[in-house]
């Protein structure tokens, strides 16, 4: 029963920088934005939340900084991509190379460094409890911003007058443009949430996943959580259920290596990377499904006229 | 303060030119503050940044060895991209490119003679062909996007080689270090003039591949069809152009000239595979492809300043102790001043003040009851 315990709080705490970068990718994307910049904007976080947490000893600093350095870092990509209008893909993919090499420059000197580790919620009695106790009271703070995230955006979404503009931005901005609808300033608001976001995810990594810095520690997850918005056809609880398949693919693979299992630790090793491609493949042949759930204007840059 | 873009009647060929340069001296800049925060006096950093790495001619040989792959890599990205598709897996066909080329010299290292280089090349870009057409044939047959797909074929190609270079393909008698054996004479690709510097045939390929995309995007009936595809597939589509055929087709150019890159690196300046065999080439490919316009003539200029930047940051390192990882934020930054610099040559940019916002806020609020009546 313990074992089990243990991994599915393991699993847990993968699938929480999934969800949250993914959660934040999916409002700029129903905002009609695509910023492939996730990856950068992540490892820009966990640098920045290392460094703070390190400083300051305070790992909760640490995480303060990580939000605030990814939506620092995010909105260097609404600049370019909302007021110059420039090409949103290789926008993008700048601030991911941006951002590799800045983490890489800046973490120099932490490498090697004892991080802080945000501490487990411990609620006395409650957190005892056999069994379900350590999963619903035990579990690090991030994972309950995690969830109530997800649930924050699933109401703003789809319940409040605001969701809908932003829906709607999405699927036409000239239409939303020619109601009157400030679309550059919905955009600016969604993009520099996307970076909060994912720099709340790298935090995640570096100040409760592995706390120490890492050279290029987002190994690969903000395009993980950019492919997981594909998948959940940008429903907010579809991303949860990916994430924690996803989150589950990342452990089981970490766990067969550990038991020693006769195929080479390399395969394993990019089983998280082949799943993303099958799950794409297979969510993206229903060509219908996908084209009716796309945001219809994701992607192409808007310049308002007058 | 807000900034508004005005449209420009037709784009303006001035910009056009002057856009990469002014990219460059704003990078020049940006880097300067980025110096002076690190405590180091700006003047001197590019001194040996920019200046020193390109001073004596065993140097410019340096520079030709870092640039070859990226022109390979970036003038095949440029077709994919003018197409408007979107391979940024080039990293993972190049590995492929170099696993397949080695397969010679490490699996029948006593086949030698005059065959084995051309044959070495010619499975390098196979391989990269071949690891480029599963993201091609993921995207037409299933309309899988092809960005994330061919990423992802990025870490499972630096694992598969890791992988090699442990397992199956480990020097027996290497010290149990991870590396293939030496490749023999017959398989190393030669150097150009052995007196002066290392420089082998890679720059020369880099150089006639950038000419023979040229020629083929603005003399060929080939290169209208990917402008056409890229700037409007529902023009191309009545055109008789196939979308699914220009996707294979840009992939596997892209693919096969990646692969190229990658057999030419491994065989040329290293010699043998190991498990790290790219400083990133392939991702830094996309700097190159967008600092050259697009333009496979560009794009050799553009190379040998991205070239210029490793070389930039190994000095650096090696004389003021910052990390080489200065590089990768010079190269970010490139693209990124780049990117915006090409807003110019389609748009004015107007800086609108507070005081103006406010001006125009008043005139709306005006306007807006005569609108009322309007209706």
């Amino acid at each position: 029963m313990d074992i089990t315990v243990n991994i599915l709080l393991t699993i847990a705490t993968a699938a929480t920088p999934l969800l949250i970068a993914a959660i934040g990718e999916l409002v700029v994307e129903r905002s009609g934005v695509l910023n492939l910049g996730v990856e950068g904007m992540m490892i820009m976080g966990a640098v920045g939340g290392f460094g703070a947490g390190y400083l300051t000893g305070s790992p909760w600093i640490g995480l303060l900084a990580a939000i605030i350095v990814g939506a620092l870092f995010s909105l260097l990509f609404a600049v370019m991509t909302l007021s110059l209008a420039t090409n949103q893909v290789a926008t993008g993919l700048s601030l991911t190379l941006l951002g590799l090499g800045l983490s890489g420059m800046i973490g120099t000197s932490f490498v090697g460094q004892p991080g802080v580790r945000l501490p487990n919620l411990d609620i006395p009695g409650l957190s005892s409890i056999p069994v379900v106790g350590r999963l619903i009271f035990g579990q690090d703070p991030v994972f309950y911003i995690s969830i109530s995230l997800t649930a924050a955006v699933m109401w703003f979404l789809f319940r409040t007058r605001t969701g809908l503009t932003l829906r709607s931005i999405g699927d036409s901005h000239t239409s939303a443009h020619a109601l009157g609808i400030k679309v550059i300033r919905y955009r600016y608001l969604a993009v520099i949430f996307g970076g909060a976001c994912a720099g709340l995810a790298g935090g995640h990594l570096s100040l409760v996943y592995t706390p120490q810095w890492v050279e290029n520690m987002s190994a690969g997850r903000g395009w993980i959580a950019l492919a997981l918005v594909v998948f959940a056809s940008w429903r907010p609880w579809r991303v949860l259920a990916g994430a924690y398949i996803f989150g589950a693919v990342w452990i089981g693979q970490l766990h067969a290596q550990a038991f020693g299992i006769p195929v080479p630790s390399q395969f394993l090793s990019s089983l998280p990377y082949l799943a993303t491609i099958v799950v794409l493949v297979l969510i993206s042949r229903n060509k219908r499904l996908t084209m009716m759930n796309t945001p219809a204007s994701l992607g192409q840059p808007f310049v308002p006229d007058r | 303060m807000r900034i508004e873009l005005v449209k420009r009647p037709q784009r303006s060929a001035l910009f056009s030119v002057l856009s990469p340069f002014i990219a460059f001296a704003l990078t020049i800049m940006a880097g300067g503050i980025m110096f002076a925060l690190l405590g180091v006096n700006p003047l001197d950093a590019f001194n040996i940044y920019f200046i020193q790495p390109i001073s004596e001619v065993w140097q410019l040989h340096e520079l030709a060895i870092k640039a070859a792959p990226l022109i390979l890599i970036a003038v095949g990205l440029s077709v994919c991209y003018k197409a408007n598709i979107w391979n940024i897996g080039a990293e993972g066909q190049f590995i492929f490119g170099a696993i397949f080329g080695s397969i010679i010299p490490v699996l029948f290292p006593q086949f030698e003679g005059p065959l084995v280089i051309p044959l070495m090349l010619l499975l390098g870009m196979v391989g990269g062909a071949f690891y480029a057409s599963i993201a091609a044939f993921l995207k037409t047959r299933f309309s899988t996007n092809e960005i994330l797909t061919s990423l992802m074929l990025v870490y499972v190609a630096q694992l598969f080689l890791d992988w090699l270079v442990r397992g199956p393909w480990r020097d027996p008698e290497g010290h149990g270090f991870p590396q293939t054996i030496q490749f023999g004479d017959s398989a190393v690709l030669p150097e150009l003039m052995p007196d002066a510097g290392r420089a082998n045939w890679g720059f020369v390929f880099a150089l006639v591949a950038a000419v023979a995309i040229w020629l083929m995007m603005s003399r060929m009936l080939k290169g209208f069809e990917v402008r056409v595809l890229g700037s409007s597939p529902r023009a191309g589509r009545f055109a008789g152009f196939g979308f699914n055929r220009m996707v294979f087709f840009t992939f596997l150019l892209s693919g096969a000239l990646a692969g190229l890159a990658g057999i030419s690196e491994v065989s040329g300046a290293i010699g043998q595979l190991q498990p790290v065999i790219s400083p990133g080439y392939g991702f830094t490919a996309i700097i190159v492809a967008f600092l050259g316009r697009l333009n496979p003539l560009g794009i050799v200029a553009a190379g040998l300043v991205l070239a210029l930047t490793y070389l930039g940051g190994e000095a650096v390192q090696s004389a003021l102790g910052i990390s080489d990882k200065v590089a990768r934020v010079f190269q970010g930054m490139l693209l990124f001043f780049v990117l915006g610099c090409d807003t110019l040559i389609h748009y004015r940019i107007r800086l609108i003040g507070m005081a103006l916002t406010k001006a125009n806020g008043t005139a709306q609020l005006e306007a807006a009851p005569k609108l009322e009546e309007a209706r």
